[in-house]
């Protein structure tokens, strides 16, 4: 309790010197820290889905509202879902379903390939992240 | 065989009061840099710049020109003496330096009622890593991704801006109250 007390008064007899514009500078710089963090790391959040088909575009969407998209190939129809910020292959006719069990993809250069089906869901955004670096 | 005549031109030097103490302070400043450098710091351009405490104090009592010549002074002998001298570190050091100083320029005449030396410390340091990462932007890293760490290099600032403040805030306090020297 003397300890807190201690500190308290330690802390106190720093504050002293903190006026009101400090305090307003500081928490302007605390916004700016804030602000910036949000801005400037949240480049792999993806805003696009691009599906193809047999190698072709077939459809580039948005990631703002929540559709569903049926993609036609070799096999049957791909369906493919879109939400806010993520997609998936929700469904796809291919015999091992690799696809299906990637589950979400919430990043900008995540990739989902049904081969078999031959469709493919990929997600960009403005700073994508990288899938695979060579020299 | 010539004979010796004194040189014609030669110079005399007779420092001033304030040369002495503009030496004193830079001195100061030196000290702490180089005792900086020892510190073990996880990321390249994150320090908590305790030079900057003399600076501010010469600001406050003795005024901009005499910061200007001890910050400059700091940046120049500094180097030389961590051998960094034109190495791209130095240059971000003076660039960060020039940058906060045109700032405290300008915040210092923000009314002393409200905003103390912490306002001019936080001010200054983020003058400091703006004009760092503008020369590291436009000449050494030549790509956006220097600015992938602003957000780190801005909490750096804001904390040792605030540290530092305080500081060179006690520091006039205790100094206001012996007679000037």
């Amino acid at each position: 309790m003397t300890k807190l007390f201690a500190l308290r008064r330690w802390l106190a007899a720093w504050a002293v010197h903190l006026r009101v514009g400090d305090g307003l500078v500081l928490a302007a710089a605390l916004v700016f820290c804030v602000v910036s963090a949000l801005s400037l790391w949240q480049g792999g959040r993806p805003d696009k889905a691009i599906i193809k088909a047999g190698g072709k575009v077939f459809a580039e969407v948005d990631l703002a509202a929540p559709r569903m998209l049926e993609v036609p190939g070799p096999l049957g129809t791909t369906r493919i879902e879109i939400q806010p910020g993520r997609a998936r292959v929700a469904a796809d006719p291919g015999p091992r379903q690799y696809c299906v069990r990637q589950g979400w993809l919430v990043s900008a250069g995540a990739v989902a390939i049904c081969a078999p089906n031959q469709v493919s869901l990929a997600l960009s955004g403005r700073h994508a992240d990288y899938d695979s670096l060579n020299y | 065989m010539p004979t010796m005549t004194p040189s014609t031109t030669e110079i005399r030097i007779t420092p001033t009061a304030d040369d002495h103490r503009v030496a004193r302070h830079a001195a100061a400043a030196i000290v702490l840099t180089v005792a900086e450098a020892a510190i073990p710091l996880p990321l390249p351009g994150v320090k908590p710049g305790l030079a900057n405490i003399v600076i501010l104090v010469v600001l406050a009592r003795w005024g901009w020109r005499e910061a200007a010549w001890v910050a400059l002074l700091r940046v120049f002998v500094g180097s030389l003496v961590l051998g960094q001298f034109l190495a791209p570190g130095f240059f971000l050091s003076l660039a960060g330096s020039l940058a906060s100083l045109a700032v405290l320029g300008a915040a210092m005449h923000l009314p002393r009622r409200w905003f103390g030396p912490v306002s001019h410390s936080v001010l200054a340091a983020f003058a400091h890593i703006g004009g760092q990462l503008l020369v590291a932007r436009l000449w050494l890293v030549p790509h956006d991704g220097v600015f992938y760490l602003v957000p780190v290099f801005a909490l750096a600032a804001t904390l040792f801006g605030l540290v530092n403040g305080l500081v060179a805030a006690r520091l006039l306090e205790a100094e206001g109250a012996k007679p000037t020297p």
